[in-house]
């Protein structure tokens, strides 16, 4: 039933993957290749301190280190910094995506389907949770729990699955009312069975889209998380908290601030135009 | 006298407080081919969703009885029910092509039934669907069964929504308006097919219409619906020489027929049929029956007119002097 993987279907749907995406996936790519061999491709150690070697300008050496994108204000090497930061902006996104993304799609699935009070209960608490401003409840939860990586991956799941909780309840009432669910039901398959066979698979493009977009916020909210000093805790390299030392030395040391502010930039920039293009591509209505 | 496949009696389906259905009472002899015709809204649809339990929403059970092959269905519990349904008792709908799953192949979909049920393994599942393609008449099986649905036309996949209803060799298929939104040449081989079917497996089939072309053409016999209730039931021939309901009368007057006069307009039932929460008391055909007197302010029983004949009318014996209007 499937097609085998030969290296022409590989090929061809690798093709087609850049086609729907875009050449802005190429600089998610290069981030993404760049979190994996961070400890291949950085020149020196994120976290080896030079007291000499503070606030260096890009290009400059001292004692023997070249400083590609200048020093920090602990005489970090930055370009090594940024290297290793990129890892944690991706997995803190990848994964409090995942996470809230399979909590929500769940829930909304369950609340869609099953109706009853299971509907009253997941959607007013979706109704709640999403009245309060998420970056609020998120300094909050994370000035309860404490701060740290995966107390941020757990915040961040906690604010934001009920993004993907209502669009998957919407989704799931119109799937539901489709013939091909009455069918499968009037041929005997249980309530899992069409949630996961029937329903599942024809609401995941519209939850890949919201997780796209997803993603890039994520992005932001660790970086504010960390800005803020709620987030990964020092020395561990985060862009967030780099810009939120960067800004204490905009005017004398600009490349603090700069650089990691370009890589979100660009990070939110690529995540986002994927996002549009994928649902610009899914939509009956434009393909 | 061997078991109906299928026996109704009093059937009610309640909206809130208002009964949609109101007494219907519906038998199914093995292999027979029923046909359940009325106008829009008389409630055929509901009937069929009550005897498969899939009655959702505001809509529940009110009364009656349902029996399978002697297998009551009353008090069956929801995961029995589960049990019966592609099993036991399937059923087959209109808008062939938006009933089946647009990412699923032909060959998963037909084979379906089984492996949900757990009769067999997605392998045997597949050999047995393309068998199954095979037998409804759709050709090269195995190529089609790993296509998708919309590689499909419409008659195609009515074809594969019977094979996947009879795969598990139900006693009882009931099919609402399947032809329906097929053209006539498909509409006259899913008919065609419906009948070898039924002479191949003794599949009984209850088949939900509003063409009485297509009634007289399969089916056995006849009940005749309106306003949530049987009004009249009988074998298709006796159905259609002697109405013995004023509405079956006049439904057989709409009928266009090839020896009338061609400028004559087409015959239609004055008046619409009122809401279901805006029945008259008594008889519910009142409102539009030339018949009606005081007699109809009761509602009239269904009972036997003829050997093998019901209706519900006080006046079935003046259905024959009614005036022809066609
Ligand atoms: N889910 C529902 N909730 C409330 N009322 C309903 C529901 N489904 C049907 N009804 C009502 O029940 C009555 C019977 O509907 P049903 O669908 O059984 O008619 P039908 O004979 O199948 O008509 P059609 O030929 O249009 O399919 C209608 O008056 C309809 O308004
Ligand atoms: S009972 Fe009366 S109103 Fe009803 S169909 Fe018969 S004659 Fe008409
Ligand atoms: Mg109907």
């Amino acid at each position: 039933m499937t097609l085998a993987a030969t290296p022409h279907h590989v090929g061809s749907r690798i093709a087609k993957l850049y086609r729907i995406a875009g050449p802005f996936s190429l600089i998610l790519l290069g981030l993404v290749l760049i979190a994996i061999f961070a400890p291949l491709i950085a020149p020196n150690d994120p976290n080896s301190q030079n007291l000499m070697g503070r606030l260096k300008a890009p290009g400059t050496e001292a004692r023997g280190t070249l400083y590609l994108l200048g020093s920090d204000e602990l005489g970090r090497d930055l370009l090594s910094r940024i290297i290793y930061g990129a890892r944690v902006s991706l997995s803190v996104a990848l994964l409090s995506v995942v996470l809230s993304g399979v909590v929500g799609t769940t829930l909304g699935m369950a609340a869609g389907y099953l109706r009853g009070w299971t509907e009253t209960v997941i959607m007013r608490l979706v109704d709640i949770f999403l009245s309060i401003p998420a970056i609020l409840l998120a300094i909050i939860t994370v000035a309860v729990l404490g701060p740290g990586f995966v107390n941020v991956i757990l915040v961040l799941a906690l604010t934001r699955w009920p993004r993907y909780a209502r669009v998957a309840y919407g989704q799931t009432l119109s799937v539901a009312g489709m013939p091909y669910v009455r069918l499968a039901r009037a041929m005997g398959a249980s309530w899992p069975r069409v949630l996961l066979r029937h329903i599942l698979p024809n609401i995941i493009a519209a939850m890949a889209v919201i997780a796209t977009l997803e993603f890039g916020l994520m992005v932001l909210f660790e970086a504010g998380l960390s800005f803020l000093g709620l987030g990964v805790q020092p020395p561990t390299p985060s862009w967030g908290a780099t810009l939120s030392v960067g800004r204490n030395y905009v005017t004398s040391a600009w490349w603090i601030a700069t650089f990691p502010g370009v890589c979100l930039f660009l990070l939110v920039l690529s995540v986002n135009l994927i996002g549009d293009r994928l649902s610009e591509y899914l939509n009956p209505k434009t393909r | 006298m061997t078991e109906p496949t299928l026996q109704i009696s009093g059937l009610q389906v309640q909206v809130g407080p208002h009964k949609v259905i109101d007494g219907v009472d519906i038998t199914v002899q093995p292999g027979q081919i029923v046909a359940l015709v009325g106008e829009s809204g008389s409630g055929k649809s509901l009937t069929a969703l009550s005897i498969m339990g899939l009655l959702g929403g505001k809509l529940r059970n009110a009364g009656g009885t349902i029996t399978l092959s002697g297998t009551p269905l009353e008090h069956t519990s929801d995961a029995a029910m589960r049990r019966l349904r592609g099993q036991r008792i399937s059923m087959i709908f209109q808008e062939p092509v938006a009933s089946l799953n647009p990412l699923l192949s032909v060959g998963a979909q037909v084979g379906e039934s089984l492996v949900a049920h757990g009769k067999a393994d997605a392998g045997s599942a597949w050999s047995r669907a393309v068998q199954m393609l095979r037998d409804v008449g759709i050709p090269e099986p195995e190529k089609r069964a790993r296509q998708l649905p919309s590689q499909l036309s419409g008659g195609m996949c009515q074809r594969v929504m019977i094979a996947s209803a009879l795969i598990a060799r139900p006693e009882l298929l009931i099919a609402d308006e399947p032809t329906t939104a097929l053209d006539v040449t498909i509409q006259a081989q899913i008919l065609e097919l419906m009948r070898r079917l039924r002479e191949q497996t003794g599949t009984s089939i209850l088949f939900i219409t509003h063409d009485l072309g297509v009634v007289a053409s399969l089916a056995d016999r006849v009940c005749v619906m309106y306003g949530g209730r049987i009004v009249e039931q009988a074998d298709v021939d006796d159905l259609f020489d002697n109405p013995a309901h004023p509405y079956t009368r006049m439904l057989l007057a709409t009928i266009p027929r090839v020896d009338s006069p061609r400028k004559q307009p087409l015959f239609s039932i004055p008046g619409t049929v009122p809401d279901h929460d805006d029945w008259p008391q008594g008889c519910r055909f009142r409102t539009r029956c030339p018949l009606a007197g005081d007699a109809c302010l009761q509602t009239p029983p269904l009972e036997p007119k003829a050997a093998g004949h019901l209706a519900a009318c006080w006046h079935s014996d003046k259905v024959a002097g009614m005036i022809d209007h066609g």
